[in-house]
């Protein structure tokens, strides 16, 4: 009887826990709420970066509308398995965390909105390693309200 | 979405339509649109998971994303999916050309 009743709470128990624990592992709530890229990098748990001229950022130097910024990211640092991209200067810093594997390169391209003028920060990861690039873009409307 | 051979590798590039509401923006009426944004995005090529990233809602509305895989051969199925914060999930495939 009890062997029974604890089965049937165990398999209640793992049909609740599951869908959020999958979606947990996915999102990093903390990171993304993080208000400035300092914490959200914490959150993240990424080591300190190291500057590198191998994170390559490609983004216009002037965006008149911040609503849709093109921004194309190659890390050329090799055995890259990650990438970090943040916007300094937005409501929450962190864009978004691009994990790389079986062949995939080290390559995301992307629309951002951006609320103001700031620096685009992205961090790749390379083993152990951490290296840093950023690269400012003037927002002449923002695009995060509206 | 569409997946050309270039040079060595295998070029993805996909449109999501999705609004990426970020909670700040506000309706007519002048109240605030809730938050509505893809928070995950999955690449697979043949199967197996190449890109698995977690996004913000500061991704533009109607998402443009471009991924590369390393080498890739004509027929190779990529299939692109995402899970957004209200747990809708879409999922898109495609043969590479």
């Amino acid at each position: 009887m009890n062997a029974l009743r604890r089965a049937v709470l165990g398999l209640i128990a793992i049909a609740l826990v599951k869908p959020l624990a999958a979606l947990a592992a996915t999102w990093n709530k903390d990171a993304f709420g993080a208000k400035s890229a300092a914490d959200a990098l914490k959150s993240l748990g990424t080591p300190a970066p190291v500057p590198s001229s191998d994170v390559v950022i490609d983004a216009p130097e002037i965006a008149e509308i911040g609503a849709v910024v093109p921004i194309e990211i190659t890390s050329k640092v090799p055995g890259t398995s990650s990438i970090v991209v943040l916007i300094e200067k937005n409501p929450f810093p962190l864009l978004g965390k691009f994990d790389f594997m079986e062949g995939a390169l080290p390559f995301v391209k992307v629309n951002v909105k951006m609320g103001e003028t700031s620096d685009v920060r992205v961090i790749a990861q390379a083993g152990g390693k951490t290296y840093v690039a950023t690269r400012e873009v003037k927002v002449t409307i923002g695009g995060c309200g509206g | 979405m569409r997946a050309t051979l270039a040079g060595g590798f295998t070029d993805i590039r996909v449109l999501m339509t999705h609004p990426m509401e970020t909670g700040l923006r506000k309706d007519q009426d002048g109240k605030l649109v809730p938050m509505h944004f893809i928070q995950s995005v999955i690449v697979k090529v043949n199967g197996k998971t190449v890109v698995d990233s977690q996004t913000s809602q500061a991704v533009s509305r109607n998402p443009v994303f471009s991924f590369r895989v390393k080498g890739g051969a004509r027929g190779d199925k990529i299939e692109v999916s995402w899970v957004d914060n209200q747990g809708e999930t879409n999922s898109t495939e495609a043969a590479v050309a």
